[in-house]
């Protein structure tokens, strides 16, 4: 068995609603994960910088204030900036399908609706950070 | 990692590159030959900076303790390394590491880094694991290093060895959790502390606390009982001077080369069970499931299957 898959979930932006971020924290849990919860109210820079900190595999964003433009690029910018570019970066709240596709052309990875399964990000980190790693010697 | 790589997160980690300390403080938790390059590369670099461990029951505020400690050093321009460990749980091997959401905005202070950490129910190798992933912070320039951890079970020994003052922390609340753990909490404590001290019963929590240590044999360092409200900052000063106080004891009476001895040797037991354990295991994978057989079906005991299973590995290894 290799080791634990780490992955940041964070409440982005100025809304307080955690449960979602909560339930998607324990299913990845559940699956083996290790999750580090920073809770809500998070800004880029205390993502971008914990998610370094950590060492994580993932950030999961969790985002239903409709700031989701602004604050998944700029995440991903300070990703960049600390040498963790090649962290996956997705997430999920109310988005459209229009800014989904807009922000996966950007280089964010899937990101998940309101109706999504947890066995569907489950199984998305799990597919994703194997790929990855498939690659990496031992 | 490449051996090149690794190379150059090293090199990145003594130009205090973060990015560089949190993957070496990962390849030092994953173990292996790796691992022990890299300690290898950076014990010169230890300071010998003090190790405070923090640790008691659910719910007492042990995380905002952490944080009000570390925004007390900080004010006094130490940087501070915080290793928070949580329990991996035993049926999923996952986890979910919390304790960042009370130390919310320090993530982003330069001279403080953070860092959670699982379990993963190694067997005894917590405390090496942790006592590691600390050398790790102490050679990237961390002048105070905290470890935090859920005090149920066994974890608090570990962290105990992992450091050289134990901060045990309870709340008014916490009286049954003392007469759950009265023998393997209490024992570690240097200093203990009731947080959320302006809460009902902190002053009754506080005579229980020393009518019981009054019964405990004599011994050189008397172990202080201090109040707190975290929440507020108060009490955290008192708290720090407590902590200086315990250190000094510790370098004047010899404890602190003591406890530092003791440390590692426990290190080297911990290694040494490990490469043997998995020599043994390599050699011996495959014939445990017919011992096991053999065992289940009532013709062996297990005592008598590892008898004959380390005989054939002690002859192997002559």
């Amino acid at each position: 068995m290799g080791r634990a898959i780490r992955v940041l979930v964070a409440k982005a932006g100025l809304d307080g609603h955690d449960r979602g971020a909560k339930v998607v924290a324990r299913a990845l849990r559940d699956a083996g994960m290790e999750v580090i919860y920073t809770g809500i109210r998070q800004t880029p820079e205390m993502i971008a910088e914990a998610a370094v900190q950590e060492d994580v595999d993932a950030v999961g964003l969790s985002l239903l204030s409709g700031a989701h433009m602004h604050i998944f690029p700029e995440v991903q910018r300070l990703l960049n900036d600390k040498g963790g570019d090649d962290i996956l970066l997705t997430g999920g709240g109310t988005i459209s399908d229009e800014d989904m596709a807009e922000l996966r052309a950007s280089g964010v990875g899937q990101l998940f609706g309101p109706g999504a399964s947890t066995r569907d990000i489950v199984e998305y980190i799990q597919t994703e950070i194997g790929g990855r790693r498939a690659g990496e010697p031992s | 990692m490449l051996e090149t790589d690794l190379d150059r997160t090293l090199e990145a980690f003594f130009t205090g590159q973060r990015r560089a300390a949190a993957r070496l403080i990962s390849v030092v938790e994953n173990g292996g030959p790796r691992a022990e390059d890299v300690l290898h590369q950076l014990y010169p670099r230890l300071t010998g900076a003090p190790r405070l461990g923090i640790t008691g029951p659910p719910g007492v505020g042990k995380s905002t303790l952490v944080d009000a400690l570390v925004r007390y050093h900080r004010k006094h321009d130490r940087r501070v390394g915080v290793v928070a460990v949580d329990p991996t749980s035993p049926f999923t091997g996952g986890a979910v590491l919390g304790d960042r959401v009370r130390m919310g905005d320090l993530t982003t202070d330069p001279g403080v880094f953070i860092r959670s950490m699982a379990t993963r129910g190694s067997l005894g190798g917590l405390a090496r694991a942790t006592k590691e992933v600390v050398d790790v912070l102490e050679a990237f320039g961390q002048q105070m290093l905290i470890v935090e951890t859920v005090g149920v079970g066994q974890t608090e020994m570990d962290v105990a060895q992992a450091t050289d003052s134990v901060v045990v922390v309870l709340s008014p609340e916490s009286g049954d959790a003392i007469q759950a753990m009265k023998a393997g909490l209490m024992e570690v404590a240097d200093i203990l502390v009731v947080n959320k001290a302006d809460r009902p019963g902190a002053g009754q929590m506080v005579r229980t606390l020393e009518a019981d240590l009054a019964m405990r044999p004599h011994s050189e360092w008397s172990v202080p009982v201090l109040v707190t409200v975290a929440s507020k900052g108060e009490g955290i000063a008192e708290l720090c001077a407590a902590v200086d106080e315990h250190r000094v004891h510790l370098e004047q009476s010899g404890d602190l080369a003591d406890r530092r001895r003791r440390r590692a040797q426990t290190e080297i037991t911990a290694v040494l069970r490990d490469r043997l354990w998995q020599r043994a295991h390599a050699r011996l994978a495959d014939e445990i499931p017919a011992w096991a057989e053999r065992v289940a079906a009532g013709q062996e005991t297990p005592y008598t299957a590892a008898r004959s299973l380390m005989a054939a590995f002690l002859e192997d290894s002559e």
